[in-house]
């Protein structure tokens, strides 16, 4: 799987490239105002309310919600994958008691992934290029049907898009996979 | 006289005995105006006390009124504070209230209380002060941390209820589950669903274990399945369920253990929570919907479409169904086809955001109405109304009780005509005859006020926003609405006229709360010499306002003195946010900066 740094790289090519409605650098604004409305604000925002309207009026206090249910949308907004969220995934790996939580968003790559993975659970090895090997562990992925996938397949957009929680495991179970 | 002397010959006991039967508050308010006897029997016998709003009377002289007080309930801020209308350290506090009751009324068993700031000071005094204390029921309260609820778990001898609402309660760690003592085993309902941190599961497993006549128990989001089918496996009696996240896999052991555990619980009735509920572990809730009367879904975006419909349609004998508008009108048609018995609905917005399709309009309501013919309480967020699914609505379902309808956007009219709403929430004032409480929005006239005033003469509470031409609009309603209690009115063009149209009204009510209207601090001033039995308080920024001026070369003397900045010949300033309520305890003590009482 030699191109998947380059399919990093071809995708922030494409994104420069793309055609978006919108004045240069609203991406940059989406992204600062992490999944919230891109209206300009003249002063900085003083209520959870405020920045929530998208429409003409920004008013405090509507719609009549307690801020227990505002919060929860709010919580909501940022777990789903947009532009401008994190996108936070599971990984256990079998024998550890406990799992651990990583943003793939701001990984470039699958090397850079494994080299993560390597760091938070201190596995000696992790396999090369291909995923696994004999003594070492395999990451695989369950991705949106619920499948169990081996990493490394799919470009690294279409991952991170599809990847749902991340499973490292141990490598005499995992080279059924290959 | 004849009357008088005759009542010698009734022994107090009699006359006591006979007040015992009245449990309607206003009654008990009511014999106890009679005469003096009557006075003195009836505030010596009285056990429950309900204070609407907690600065109408001086918390020591509520106390030593009703020595026997067992149970108290408490509300603070106006009502518009829930939507962050009124600034923080407003006031509301519980403290004087609690170390009123401790010195006057050592029976107090329950304590009910909604939008009070409570300090964890107050809670430590609670559960010391009074040996019998069993129920704590907080609403909308702040102030306090799990550090509190850990005193009140500690130090409760024989605690029925802890029942927390939509707190904001601040997360000092998990342990003060621990803090319920071995010993105790007297838990009815335990409700902590609005805590956001972790909880120590191993403590809460213990405590339901030794909690046999647990009837109501709701649990937060940061209880995973595998806790939850546990304690389902230990309460096989339960009667109200929240529960924690519904994330499982549905070949774990967790789920399996859940769905044979809810399969015992023959009693439950009620059901909550639903956090991040995968279509899988909704399976396991498939056989006890016939029996439910409860169900609240607004915590869970991820039930719609067919998932949501698959559930619903079992739930047969629902009297109460809180969702999000997520299920679309299609879901409510569903809901429409099963739920006959449906009594109260709430939908609420699932997006403020929403760029997307609209997901209910009136046609989900119209269906509700034409299938549910028993609703009585509404609550509807929706991006837009009609006038003639609302005369559909009020004709199919003429027991509205509760009527609140919310268009998410400020004056907005009806889409098919482009006319204004008053017609339809005027036929829901002209049919519903019952209607107590009423919130209505869109684009709308004086002409519904006069529909109001007019037609809805049971209403006590009335919620008002962008709406109304001119200041006949308020005037309506005052004049015309016997029993209103409450109004609050936010962004409408009604002015000091209004205000003034008829002072002695706002003796007969609870509270005004007026923001963003056209009122003057000189209508304000008005009312508040005229009425002395008011408190006439107005919430400023006035403060900064002059600071500004005099960055800007203005000269002005600022200070704290309150009479400086209402006393200097400005009256045409326009008052932001006014509140104004009937009181015996005379202006407020405990206000901050920036309330001021007239």
């Amino acid at each position: 799987m030699e191109g998947k740094s380059s399919y990093g790289g071809n995708m922030e090519y494409l994104k420069a490239t793309e055609l978006k409605l919108g004045p240069p650098g609203i991406d940059i604004l989406q992204e600062a105002t992490s999944g919230v409305s891109t209206r300009p604000k003249k002063r900085a925002v003083t209520g959870p309310i405020e920045q929530h309207t998208k429409s003409k009026v920004q008013v405090v206090g509507w719609p009549p919600v307690r801020p227990q249910r505002m919060n929860s949308f709010r919580a909501r907004r940022n777990e789903t994958v947009d532009e401008s969220g994190g996108v936070y995934v599971k990984v256990s790996m079998d024998g550890a008691p406990y799992l651990r939580n990583i943003d793939l968003k701001i990984l470039h790559g699958y090397k850079e992934l494994r080299t993560i993975l390597e760091g938070m659970f201190k596995c000696s090895s992790l396999g090369g290029a291909e995923g696994y090997d004999e003594e070492g562990y395999a990451i695989t992925y369950e991705d949106k049907d619920g499948d169990l996938m081996l990493v490394g397949d799919v470009p690294w957009e279409m991952f991170v898009s599809s990847c749902k929680r991340l499973r490292i495991m141990k490598g005499s179970e995992a080279r059924g996979l290959s | 006289m004849k009357v008088q002397s005759a009542m010698f010959y009734f022994p107090e006991e009699v006359i006591e005995h006979i007040f015992s039967f009245l449990t309607h508050h206003p009654d008990r308010n009511t014999v106890s105006t009679v005469c003096k006897a009557w006075y003195k029997i009836e505030r010596l016998s009285r056990c429950e006390v309900f204070v609407g709003n907690c600065y109408a009377i001086r918390p020591d002289r509520a106390a030593a009124r009703f020595p026997g007080l067992r149970s108290l309930t408490l509300k603070g801020k106006p009502h518009f504070a829930d939507f962050d209308l009124v600034p923080p350290d407003w006031g509301g506090l519980a403290g004087p209230w609690i170390e009123a009751m401790a010195r006057s009324c050592p029976n107090l068993e329950e304590l009910r209380m909604k939008r009070m700031v409570v300090s964890d000071e107050s809670l430590e005094l609670l559960v010391h002060a009074f040996p019998n204390f069993k129920a704590l029921v907080l609403v909308s309260c702040e102030g306090f941390s799990t550090d509190g609820l850990a005193a009140v778990a500690r130090s409760c001898k024989s605690l029925r209820e802890l029942d927390l609402q939509e707190n904001e309660i601040e997360d000092r760690g998990p342990r003060w589950l621990n803090s319920f003592p071995d010993m105790c085993t007297s838990l009815v309902s335990l409700n902590f669903a609005c805590l956001k941190g972790e909880v120590n599961l191993k403590s809460l497993e213990r405590l339901v274990c030794r909690s046999p006549n647990l009837k109501c128990l709701r649990l937060n989001r940061a209880v995973p399945v595998e806790t939850l089918a546990k304690i389902m496996n230990q309460c096989p009696n339960l009667e109200d369920l929240g529960t924690g996240s519904l994330l499982a896999d549905q070949f774990s052991e967790a789920y399996v253990s859940l769905i044979s555990a809810l399969q015992k619980c023959k009693k439950l009735r009620s059901l909550s929570g639903f956090w991040d509920a995968s279509p899988l572990c909704l399976l396991a809730v498939y056989p006890i919907c016939a029996n439910l009367t409860g169900l609240n879904l607004s915590y869970a975006p991820t039930v719609q479409g067919q998932d949501f419909i698959n559930l619903i349609q079992h739930c047969v004998k629902l009297l109460r169904l809180w969702v999000l508008d997520s299920v679309g009108d299609k879901g409510l048609a569903v809901v429409a086809s099963a739920c006959k018995e449906l009594q109260e609905l709430r939908v609420f917005p699932s997006d403020l955001f929403a760029a997307g399709p609209a997901t209910v309009t009136e046609e989900g309501l119209v269906a509700i109405s034409t299938g549910c013919p028993k609703l009585n309480s509404l609550l509807y967020f929706c991006h837009s109304m009609t006038n003639s699914a609302l005369i559909t609505v009020s004709k199919n379902c003429p027991n509205f009780t509760r009527f609140r309808l919310c268009i998410l956007e400020p004056r907005k009219p009806d889409p098919a005509t482009n006319e204004p709403l008053d017609e339809g929430f005027g036929a829901v004032v002209k049919t519903c005859k019952n209607l107590r409480r009423f919130s209505i929005s869109g684009l709308l006239t004086d002409q519904v006020f006069y529909y109001i005033g007019k037609y809805a003469k049971a209403l006590e509470m009335l919620s008002i926003a962008f709406a109304g031409d001119t200041d006949q609009g308020m005037t309506y309603v005052l004049n015309g609405c016997k029993n209103l209690r409450k109004l609050e009115i936010r962004d409408c063009p009604f002015g000091d006229g209004a205000l003034l149209a008829d002072v002695t009204k706002y003796e007969t009510m609870r509270s005004l709360w007026m923001s963003s209207c056209d009122i003057s601090l000189r209508g304000c001033k008005a009312l508040a010499t005229k009425m002395p039995s008011l408190n006439v308080e107005i919430i400023n920024e006035w403060e900064a306002e002059m600071e500004e001026n005099l960055n800007n070369g203005v000269a002005e003397v600022i200070s704290n003195n309150n009479n400086k900045h209402i006393n200097n010949g400005n009256d045409e300033r326009k008052v932001e946010k006014l509140y104004v309520y009937r009181t015996v305890g005379g202006p407020r003590t405990d206000a901050p900066d920036f309330v001021w009482t007239l």
